[in-house]
Formats: structure tokens, sequence, C-alpha cells
């Protein structure tokens, strides 16, 4: 881990419309992120996690505070960049590029009405490639390192299990070598045996890439087996952050406590 | 004969002057759609409503227009337009290429190559090339603007990864002067190739969807394709029946249940001209026997 920031949040919030009323949804969050490492914000549903990861990916305006990333481009000054002040054509470059969006629901991440292999391509495409068969032997590779049948390749989406759907936004996320991954909530929806392989797959690629991410949960386990560090959100503000051992072995603030001793374990 | 009763093609003049000045803007930037005011037109949508303001609005006295719906002269679509125009301006009309100053067209470029002194018009259904692959218009707008066109590529590689070649035939995408993705209306691919450095003007009106576009005499379009599968048009074993062309876009006509087919020029001006100087065809249908049916009584 170097100790250069790859992502600094600084009092970042966003408030909506409730009723007549503006209303917090997430509020005053400061954190930084290093290359390589994995963030988890956990909470109940509502605290503010998911809007959280939209303002961090520039899909939402901060309301306040402020998103700072380390863009690297050739022929622009290293260091951290304030993403309000990049254009909309900069952001989405780097949402394509050096960005990945893991959705919760695989369809909406995903182009259904394309195959799998054109799904994992599209991001090449989108950068110039324009060689069939390189695309190819690409989607390919990826398809059968997120552990997917290759003979589906030409498959549409649809035809998919939905584990198998997350695993394949996933390569279609990670094709472009990306140095930051969102993901909100990969792993909700599937049953338990198909999640410890995608989290297993996920930890292994997170390995292997460097990649850094901040994954929304509020499943304590996936963040005990991914994560580095955790931030626990409650009613749109961070109660505690901190190591996830520590976090989870000695949970110092109430809500925290109470997360903790209200799993299950069998 | 002009009827009194209509203005000078039909729209009023102030119509016509919108038309143009959205025109202008089209031209400037070759191959953006410019939205602008259609009209209800005397006639239904599909049947050439933008293609008809447009050449409301550029036709002048002096001009001579040709119309043509896929290469004919002689069918329903070109027939009315073509009288719609004589009646409302009275202009002189003609079925030759060489001949006309405007060409309205639908589904195809003469095989005759145009001059720098001629106005293509075509009739345009959907100006949006992405439309079928993002249904947001508020995306594509964006898309065109930051000229992010990996989706259309998306689109063709789903087609050689299914059908082992880019199945699009027909309003093949094209990208205009290396920067906006166009459609080139319904035309054949055939044609794809003449819209590159054509000397003359190309204009395209879609009324129902309320956009114009244009590409200015001598620009670049350039059809899309990947570098291991390049942009082909078609070709056909046979040559016209009539006029013995092997070089011009050929209609396949049934002309039996016995696999019988014929081939002719879809340009009936070129292949009337050619007939005219000589050129003679087979004049005999092409016998074609049906593969599926060979396989069935195989097996």
């Amino acid at each position: 881990m170097s100790d250069k920031l790859l992502l600094s949040v600084r009092g970042a919030g966003k408030q909506f419309m409730q009723g007549s009323r503006l209303r917090w949804a997430c509020h005053n969050v400061s954190f930084d992120l290093y290359p390589g490492e994995v963030l988890a914000v956990v909470g109940e549903s509502g605290s503010g996690k998911s809007t959280l990861l939209r303002l961090l990916a520039s899909r939402l305006a901060c309301d306040e505070g402020s998103v700072h990333y380390d863009v690297r481009e050739e022929g622009a000054a290293p260091g951290l960049v304030n993403l309000a002040d990049l254009s909309e054509a900069r952001l989405r470059w780097l949402a394509r590029t050096d960005w990945g969006f893991v959705e919760q629901h695989a369809r909406d991440g995903l182009r259904m009405n394309v195959s799998g292999g054109a799904n994992i391509g599209e991001r090449m495409m989108a950068l110039g490639a324009r060689h069939y068969g390189k695309l190819r032997a690409e989607a390919l590779t990826w398809m059968e390192r997120v552990e997917l049948d290759a003979s589906r390749i030409d498959d549409l989406p649809g035809t998919y299990s939905g584990g198998m759907q997350q695993r394949l936004q996933i390569a279609r996320n990670l094709v472009t070598h990306p140095r930051l991954v969102f993901m909100d909530e990969p792993t909700t929806g599937l049953d338990v045996s198909v999640q410890a392989r995608l989290l297993d797959l996920l930890r292994e690629l997170v390995d292997q890439l460097q990649l850094a991410a901040v994954v929304v949960t509020h499943d304590l386990a996936v963040a005990r087996l991914l994560a580095h560090r955790m931030l626990v959100m409650k009613d749109g503000v961070v109660v505690e952050q901190g190591l996830t051992d520590r976090v989870l072995d000695d949970p110092q603030h109430p809500y925290t406590q109470l997360l903790v001793s209200s799993v299950l374990t069998p | 004969m002009m009827d009194e009763n209509y203005n000078f093609g039909f729209l009023d003049e102030r119509t016509k002057k919108m038309i143009r000045r959205a025109l202008l803007k089209a031209v400037a930037i070759p191959g953006y759609q410019v939205p602008f005011g259609s009209r209800e037109m005397p006639f239904a949508y599909g049947w050439g409503t933008g293609g008809v303001q447009v050449t409301a609005s550029i036709i002048g006295r002096a001009d001579v227009l040709k119309v043509i719906d896929q290469g004919a002269d002689d069918t329903t679509n070109a027939v009315n337009i073509r009288r719609f125009f004589a009646r409302t301006t009275g202009v002189k009309t003609t079925e030759k290429t060489a001949g006309a100053s405007i060409i309205q067209t639908r589904h195809r470029i003469p095989e005759t190559a145009l001059t720098e002194a001629q106005t293509i018009v075509y009739q345009v259904p959907m100006p949006e090339p992405l439309f079928r692959l993002e249904p947001r218009r508020r995306e594509t707008i964006t898309m065109h603007a930051l000229a992010e066109y990996g989706l259309m590529n998306v689109k063709l590689y789903e087609d050689i990864a299914q059908l082992g070649a880019i199945s699009k035939t027909y309003d093949y995408p094209v990208l205009v002067n290396e920067r906006y993705l166009t459609s080139p209306s319904p035309i054949p691919k055939f044609d794809n190739p003449k819209m590159h450095m054509n000397p003359a003007l190309q204009l395209f009106g879609a009324g129902r969807e309320k956009r114009l576009y244009a590409i200015p005499p001598y620009t670049a379009v350039r059809s899309l394709d990947f570098e291991d599968h390049p942009f082909e048009v078609q070709r056909w074993d046979h040559a016209c029946a009539l006029c013995g062309a092997a070089d011009s876009f050929l209609d396949e006509m049934i002309v039996d249940d016995q696999g019988s087919r014929l081939f002719v020029c879809s340009d009936s001006d070129y292949c009337g001209e050619r007939r005219e100087t000589g050129h003679v065809g087979c004049q005999q249908a092409v016998h074609i026997p049906d593969a599926l049916a060979q396989e069935g009584s195989a097996s």
C-alpha cells in the first residue's frame, strides 16, 4: 500500500426534499482511501450508504463538502483533483476507464439486449478498440477470470443466473483495469453459496489487480471478509470508522454495538 | 402550371425561412441533427414529410426537380411528391438524374454520379442512429456531444458474434467528417461509398422526428466497421437482365414459384439510359434452386 492518497472525501453531504423540508440523506462525511485499499460502508437501510456511494462516483453532486480523486492522465499534473471541477466529459471518461461501478441489481449495470461478450467489450470499444478478434479474445479471458463458462459468451445476460450476471457485471467493469471500484451491495439477493463464491472471487481480484474499492453493504460478514477498513453509518452520518477487525471486535458506538450483536450465528 | 391558391412551395414564407436557417446550421456542422419546427403536411408521416419540407424550402422557380423512391421515378411515393411540387410550385420536373438540380430521394442514391450543381434531399424516418441502443434522448445527445460512439460498435460486434457478419444492409451507420455519427437514411449500404466526398450538397429531413442534418459537398463519410471485419457493399453474381449493368444496385424479383428470379437495376433512369445507348441484358430470369428444399429431399 503506497502512502499516496487515491480518494479523499471532505465533509461531503447531500440533501433531498422530504415533503417541503430539506433533509440530509448523508451529512459531513470525511475519509481517505489509499490505492489497493478496500473500504466497507455498513449501516441499516436508509442510512445514506448508497447516496454516499453515488456522491463518490459523481453520479450525484455534493450539496456540501467535496470529493477529491487522484486523476491519473497523460499530461495532467498528479495529485488530488476536486471532482466538482471536472467537466462532464472528463467525469464520463473516468467512469469508464479508471472506475468501475457494480450495481446491486446486475440488470442495472448490464446491457441486457446484447450478449455477454459484447457487455465485456463495451468499455474497450468506447475507448476505441476496433479489432473484433482481439475484443473477443479479451472477453474470453475475462469470462474465465470471473469463472464464467466461456461457451456462454454469445448468450444474452438474461439467460444467465443471478450469480453469473453479477460476475459478468464485475468482468465488464474490470476490463479496463480500473484503480477504484464502487460496489453497491454486490452480494445481496444471491443465495449463500453463490455469495461465498462471489466474495472469494472479489477478494482474489482485488488482491491480484491491486484494486481500491468502496463496498456498500449491510452484511457485516461481507465487510469482515473483504474490507480493510470500515465506516458505520446511521441516519446519514458516520458514527464510527476504523480498521474492520477493530470495529467488529471492539465496537465503540452504541449503534455499532447493536449492529454487531444482532448478527445471527448458526 | 402552379396552383395559385397555394404559396410557392406549399409552406408559407416564414416557415421556409425557419427551415433554411436550420439548414444553414446543419451545413455548418456536418452530420449534426438540428431540431426544427416540423409542420403538418398534407400527407402522412412516413411518406417523406421531412424531405418535402426541405425541398419546399430550398426550391426556386428555376429548379428542375427529380423525385425517386427505391431508385424508381414511377413508384407511388415518387409520383405523388413530384405531382405535389408540380402543382404547388410549377417548376419543371424530370426523370433524368443529370438534368435535375434538386433530387428528392427515398432509399437510394442515383447510380449516375452527382455534380456540384445538384442538391440531393433524403427522406429520413429515424435520424438518430443510436435510438435502438440507447432509449434516453438526453443520453444520446450527450453521447453525440462527447463523440462517445463505442455503443454503435457494440451493436456491430453483436452482429458478428451472432450472425458471423455485420447484418445491417441498409441505414448503415456512418461517421461524417470524422466527428458525428449519422444515419444515412435507409439507403442500402451499397450507396454509402457514394456519400463520401460527394460533390453534391446532401440534405436530410425527418418530419416526424423534427430533425434536419446535412453533409456538405466534399465531406468525408466513413462507414463504421472493425479492422478485421471491414465494411463491404453488396455484390451480385448476376447483371441487370434489361441493360446488362454489372455495377448497379439490383432488385431481385421473384417471377414464379419455381425459383426463377429476375435481376434488374433499381435505378430506373440509369437502366433506361443504358438501354437507349444500346446496352442489352440477357432478358431472362435466372433460375436459383431452392437450397432449403434440396436439403429437405436429400435427407
